[in-house]
């Protein structure tokens, strides 16, 4: 499992040839801090919102950020494979799938995108190009079908991605303590788990903080 | 009308399909970049940050009306989901699309890099791993 992903983060570090950016992200310009939102991101950040079918990732993204439609299809994936065949792909079937993401704009350019993943099996290879290079990814948990999350926690275990487990306070679902859910899901002490209302902002927003605060500890900052 | 029913068309699994009622018209989105399902270098990530390099093009003529509009949208940084959700293309169209403006010396990939590094030489790390980037975008997110 480790070769597979050396084989796509090794697509990650060979992006197209562009020119290097000095940075300043350190001493911001507080004065023009509006014009510069208008600028366009200058760096962008991934975090993939994972999780079965209804549990809420629509929602969740939604709560804090504005969402925005994405066309994507199955075919173009095989090319991140590194299979350099054209007479392959006249063969091969194309797919449209329609997914949602959401941007949240910082200062100095900086921007976090959303993607709520498909939680099909049939739309992983979409998970594959999302998750490389991405900051981390939240599984969002519904206590009434926990098993619908195992699929997500093993993949981003496998993938070494970064990710928290948000269970989604669903109105009638029993309600349980982060301990029980981390047996439950058999998940690895240092991996945070919380309880969240995907609906409201400030507890989105929390679980995307959960989540910097996470990948900042595996990057080896402190925090 | 069915496709299937068109005299010639594509039968069998090479047909194109439908997955989802939610997925959206098919409408041959490859016809726009001439067949072509793959860019001519490396695939962009979904939020590659593409920018107008401000050069003219050789042969203005020559530029797609999809890729006279994404240069357009490129004068101000644009990442590549954004330009598909803008143009209401696929995003792998995009990325061919782009692919040839690049190519072309048009457009540029925004790299990211950090300022400070032990031998004063940029480094490339990575901005998920950037240590500074996320501290930075952990304050933002607190005060939101």
């Amino acid at each position: 499992m480790n070769s597979a992903r050396s084989r796509t983060d090794g697509v990650a570090q060979g992006s197209a040839g562009g020119r290097a950016l000095s940075t300043g992200y350190d001493a911001p310009p507080a004065s023009d801090d509006a014009g510069d939102r208008e600028d366009g991101p200058r760096v962008a950040l991934k975090i993939l919102v994972a999780g079965g079918f209804g549990v809420g990732k629509t929602t969740l993204v939604g709560a804090v950020s504005e969402i925005r439609p994405l066309r994507t299809e199955e075919a173009l994936t095989d090319a991140s494979i590194g299979v350099d065949d054209l007479d392959g792909v006249a063969a091969k079937t194309t797919t449209t799938v329609a997914m949602d993401f959401g941007r949240i704009t910082l200062r100095d350019g900086v921007a976090i995108y959303l993607f709520g993943t498909p939680g099909q099996e049939r739309f992983w290879f979409m998970w594959n190009e999302l998750s490389r290079g991405a900051l981390g990814a939240v599984v969002l948990a519904d206590t009434r079908r926990l098993m619908a999350s195992f699929a997500s926690i093993d993949y981003f275990e496998r993938k070494g991605t970064p990710f928290v487990v948000a269970v989604n306070c669903f109105d009638d679902a029993d309600r349980y303590d982060p301990p029980e859910i981390r047996t439950a899901l058999d998940i690895d002490p240092h991996v945070p788990v919380l309880m969240c209302d995907a609906r409201r902002t400030g507890s989105a927003k929390e679980v995307l903080v959960s989540l910097v605060e996470h990948a900042l500890r595996l990057a080896g900052g402190s925090r | 009308m069915d496709p299937s029913d068109v005299p010639g068309a594509p039968r069998g699994p090479g047909r194109e399909r439908w997955l989802d009622a939610a997925a959206g018209p098919i409408v041959r989105p490859y016809a726009v970049t001439r067949g072509r399902t793959r860019p001519a270098g490396e695939p962009l990530d979904i939020v590659a940050i593409l920018v107008a390099t401000g050069r003219p093009p050789a042969e203005p003529g020559r530029l797609s009306r999809h890729q006279r509009r994404l240069l357009a949208l490129c004068r101000r940084p644009h990442a590549l989901a954004d330009l598909a959700s803008d143009l209401n293309l696929p995003l792998g169209v995009i990325r061919v699309l782009a692919g040839d403006l690049i190519e072309s010396g048009l457009v540029d990939v925004q790299r990211w890099s950090t300022p400070v590094s032990p031998t004063g030489q940029p480094t490339m790390i990575q901005p998920h791993t950037d240590q500074n980037l996320l501290r930075m975008v952990l304050d933002e997110l607190r005060a939101l």
